[in-house]
Parts: structure tokens; sequence; C-alpha cells
């Protein structure tokens, strides 16, 4: 029996090399999906109901209506905004820093028809598709709960996929760069923790005095929340909303180029 | 392939170069690899074969010289190149949380290939490779062996003209060694052109036609194993142990009795064509070593000449 036929030619599609990246993440998702399934969806219930109910009554009790609505109501779609980043950050800490120095398996890539920039774009694009449908399933459950007001709800999970990507993109250019994984402990503690808390998430914007507001507003994830909040509530004019776009947008592809920049140079120098 | 190209060279570096910042990993090195050959990288460590194959395997940007692989630019061409190569990187870079079979399954999506096909390939590598018990097992749990095996049939998928073998056996146990160099000889006989850097010189003997020796980014020496062997050492060597307290052999007597000699930290070797004659000689002047072997003389011998070093220490 011969393994190896040299003469024999085999027709081969030809989808672009992203895009086999992109099924790659998809198919290894499907494959190890049971791992991650409860920071996927039960934690963000668990906040949902500790947060929403268990501090919405205290909230509730002592000062009504938040910005109009109920504490549960105003936080859901904040958390939202959350659940897309943190899994988003996640994906692009840990396992980017294992496929380059770990387990190499970004080293196998690469001696495949596939580039560097191929392995970014596929992990971007598989976390803005994986992050869409985590935020749907997310944004239905919130519903049920009586936290969306409007029609303007289904943009939620295009906004989930934005933030996973305007995340992501940045994310990979620093893991590329990166070369002990206590680097990533630091980041979570001294950025990802303090952006969570501080995007004006469990509180409204109005509650800092005046002079540190622009503090939360320099937040990426601020515009992340507020544009959750829109869609949710369906307020918000067009200026502030497409400033809000327009700032993920630009971290995202800010994000990418020098992704696919600093990955070529720790894969093939 | 047609038959024309199969007289050019499958791999021609001219002056190939490899810088790391001011240091200088290969230094502006020359060959050429023809079609069905199994040609051998032997060299220490550090000596700038890995810096090598990851140049021929169009991954890495040469600093200076020209590499053609398949007639083609690997700046250029790099993805149509790297189709139609494998790879077996030194360092194993298999999927540790998959399972041995979805290791080739996912593999396969790389070069696009069609599911169908991947998976009738997958289960004859895996037959290939002696995994087929394991196919369903967790890849970590797997031995040193067996990952190697499972990156050499994953090397496999995409039936690669030619094949880059990383020191292919290196940590192995000498069972593990045997069994991958006979799935080896298996390959070249179908017709693969391999790529074998290694530090075992019995490995470079056994699996290469033709082999360059490498030392400090430098080739100092090509050619078949024999050749090497005839033009650069003697027929055979004899090899003295001396009592751990003697600490300078009798090295006036027994210079006389060789061609040339290498003292090393445990022994002595004289490079001669008779090893017997020798040995009774060496008796006959009134020295006692603990030991003496004959043997014949190998690459490890040639690279001592060369080098004034043994290749794994
Ligand atoms: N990425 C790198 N950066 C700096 N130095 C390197 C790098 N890769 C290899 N080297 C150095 O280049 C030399 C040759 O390394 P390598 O090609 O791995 O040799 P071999 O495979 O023969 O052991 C070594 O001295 C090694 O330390
Ligand atoms: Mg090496």
């Amino acid at each position: 029996m011969s393994i190896v036929t040299v003469t024999s030619s085999v027709s081969t599609r030809h989808r672009p090399a992203w895009f086999r990246a992109l099924t790659y993440e998809a198919a290894f998702y499907s494959k190890t999906w049971r791992a991650s399934v409860i920071s996927s969806f039960l934690f963000p219930i668990l906040y949902l109901s500790a947060m929403g109910i268990g501090v919405g009554h205290l909230v509730n009790a002592h000062t009504g209506l938040v910005e109009g609505h109920t504490y549960l109501h105003f936080v859901a779609p904040g958390l939202l905004a959350i659940t897309a980043m943190q899994l988003s950050v996640g994906e692009c800490m840990w396992p980017i820093l294992a496929a380059i120095k770990w387990v190499r398996t970004y080293h196998a890539a690469v001696a495949t028809p596939l580039e560097p920039g191929d392995l970014v774009t596929g992990k971007v694009s598989w976390l803005g598709a994986r992050l869409f449908v985590t935020t749907a399933v997310y944004a239905v459950i919130i519903a049920c709960f009586g936290a969306t007001s409007s029609w303007t709800a289904i943009f939620l999970p295009f906004i989930g996929a934005l933030i996973a990507v305007a995340f992501a993109a940045p994310l990979i250019a620093f893991s590329s760069r990166v070369e002990s994984d206590v680097t990533f402990t630091m980041l979570f503690r001294f950025v990802v923790v303090p952006m969570l808390l501080f995007s004006a998430t469990f509180y409204p914007v109005s509650q800092y005095p005046v002079g540190l507001r622009w503090i939360v507003q320099l937040m990426p994830l601020y515009h992340g929340v507020a544009l959750c909040r829109s869609a949710a509530f369906g307020t918000g004019s067009p200026g502030p909303l497409l400033a809000h776009v327009s700032v993920l947008v630009a971290m995202a592809i800010v994000g990418y180029v020098v992704a696919r920049r600093n990955l070529r140079r720790r894969l093939v120098s | 392939m047609p038959q024309v190209t199969s007289s050019l060279p499958l791999v021609r570096a001219r002056g190939l170069t490899k810088d790391f910042g001011d240091f200088r990993a290969v230094n502006g090195i020359d060959f050429e690899i023809s079609r069905g050959e199994s040609f051998g990288f032997l060299g220490p460590n550090g000596a700038g074969k890995t810096s090598t194959m990851r140049m021929v395997s169009a991954v890495a940007t040469p600093t200076a010289g020209d590499l053609s692989i398949f007639g083609l630019d690997p700046h250029h061409d790099g993805p149509a190149i790297r189709a139609r190569l494998g790879v077996v990187p030194q360092e194993d870079t298999l999927e540790l949380e998959l399972t041995v079979l979805d290791n080739l399954l996912m593999f396969g999506r790389y070069f696009d290939l069609p599911r169908k096909l991947i998976k009738e390939r997958a289960t004859e590598l895996l037959e290939f490779a002696k995994l087929t018990e394991r196919a369903h097992d967790k890849c970590d749990n797997l031995s040193g062996g067996m990952k190697r095996r499972l990156t050499i049939a994953r090397s496999l998928l995409n039936q690669p003209e030619l094949l880059i073998l990383d020191e292919p056996t290196t940590g192995l146990d000498p069972q593990a060694r045997h069994l991958l160099w006979e799935r080896l000889y298996r390959l070249k006989s179908d017709g693969v052109t391999l790529i074998i850097t290694t530090h075992y010189m019995d490995e470079a003997e056994q699996l290469c036609d033709r082999l360059v020796v490498m030392d400090h980014g430098d080739i100092v020496a090509e050619g078949a194993p024999r050749e090497l062997i005839s033009q650069h050492s003697t027929r055979e060597v004899l090899e003295l142990r001396f009592p751990v307290d003697v600490t300078t052999p009798p090295i006036d007597v027994l210079s006389p009795l060789a061609d040339r000699f290498e003292v090393l930290p445990d022994r002595v070797l004289l490079y001669v064509h008779d090893g017997d004659d020798t040995l009774r000689a060496v008796h006959a002047a009134g020295v006692t070593p603990v030991s003496a072997l004959v043997r014949r003389s190998t690459l490890e011998d040639v690279f001592l000449r060369l080098t004034g070093r043994t290749l794994v220490d």
C-alpha cells in the first residue's frame, strides 16, 4: 500500500485561507465547548440574578428607578456588553500565548498554506460570529426578564459581535508580543476588571462627579455598554450613537492591522 | 509532475543566510536536493539546522541568499510551496486537548481538502502510524514516540512531494526510533523526497543518501555517508579505555601506531586500517587498557575530525 501517491492530483476547494482558519476555530469549539459553556451562559445569568434581582431590590427600595428603569432592567444590557468583552478577551490572552509558545499549534498552522495574518482574521471573525450567537441568546433571556422595551433590541447581537471584535483585535496584537502569562494576570487585574466596574455598567455615568465623567468615557467598554442600553430601550440620539460605534470600529481596525504585523513577527522571524 | 522538471533540483540554496539580531545562525550555505533523494543535515545543537529547515519550509524569511523550492521563490509563492510540503517540526505542535483522529481531521482543513478525502486519508495514516487503536484517545495521553508518529501522519495529509523532518527521533527510546525509521523507509520507497536533520550519526547513516555536516552555521562537509567516512576517516577505529586514575594515557607510545588519534575525556580513539592488528601492537608495546573495542569508522568520527568536537555531548 502506498501512503503517498506523488503523482495523484487532488482537486482542492478554493476557500480563502482565513476562512479555513475560521472553520478550524469553529470545529475546535464544537469539540471543546463543554469546558466553556458555564462561563458563556451560566455566569451571565447568575450575574443577572444576583445584581439585577438582589442588588436591584436594594436600589429600587432606596432610590426608586435608575434613569427611568428598574435596576434589573438598567443593568441587564450592560451585563450583555460585559459578557461579550470578557469572553472575547479571555480567548485572546492565554489561548493565543499557548498557540504561540506552549502547545505551539500556530507554528503548525503557518507551515501550511496559511499565513499568520490568516490566523488573526480567522480568530477575530470566529469571535465575532460566536459572540453574535451568544449575545443573541442572552438578549432573548433579558427580554424574558422584561429588560428590553424596544424593537431596536434586535441590534443587540450585532453590538455584541462588534464589542467582541473591537476587543479581540487589539488583545491579539498585545498577546502576540507577550512572553509570560504573568502579564495577563496583571492586565486582567489592572485593566479589564477596572474597566468592567467603571464603564457605567452598574450605575449611570451621571453618578460620577462631572470632572471624572471623561474618565468613564475613555473606557472602551463604556461605548459598548452605552450602545447596548440604547438598543435595549430604543433611546439615544444619532450623534452619540455614531461616536460610540466609531470608537469600537476604530479599535477593531487599528487592532487588526497591528495584530497581523505582530503575529507575523512572532511566528516567522 | 511532468518528467522535464525532475532533473531540476527540488530545493536549491545559494548563500543562504539567517541572522537573529547580531548573531548569524546560518552562514551563507549552498546545497541542492534532488527529487526522490533522502537528504540529511547532521550537526550538533546550535549548528543552525532548525533555522535552515524553517527557511526551506517557506516559513522563515532568509536574511540573505537565494532559495528556490519546487523552482518557486518562497518570498512570493510561500502558500503554494507550503501546500506541497510536509513538515515535522523539532518540537511537537499537536492539539493536546483533541483526540488523535481529530488532530488529523482538523489539520486537513488548513489544506482545504474535502471532508470525505480527509477522513479517508486519516484512516490510512493512522494505520501507517500504528495508531489506529488510539484513534479516540486524547493526544495528551500519548507517549513521545506516538506523538512523533502522529506528527508524521499529520504531515502526510496533503500528500507532500517533500517531507521535512527536524530531529524526528530525538528523545525517543531505541525501539520507537527503529519503528520510525522503518516508516521513513516506506515513504522513501514511495518516492517522497525527505530532508532530515539529526545529531545522531547512526540515523544519518541509516536514512540519508546524501548529507551535509553543519557546524556553527557552516557546512563543513558534503557527500554520501560512506563517501564522507572514507574521505575523512580510516577504515577502522580502535577505542581504548584506561583506568580512571590514569589521567594521561601513554600517548607517546600509542601515537606511532595510528594514522591519527583523539583523546576524549573517557577514552582514546586510534584511527587505523586494521584495528585488531593495532590492538596486538598496543599490547606488545606493554600498554594495558581496561577495555579495547574495534569498530568501523562512523560519521561521528568524521565530525570529530572536522570540528574537533563530538556530536552529542
Ligand atoms: N529566534 C531566535 N532568536 C535568536 N537566536 C536564535 C533563534 N533561533 C535560533 N537561534 C540561535 O541560532 C543558533 C542555531 O539554532 P538552530 O537553528 O535552532 O540550531 P540547531 O537546530 O542546529 O540546534 C543557536 O545558537 C540558537 O540559539
Ligand atoms: Mg534544531
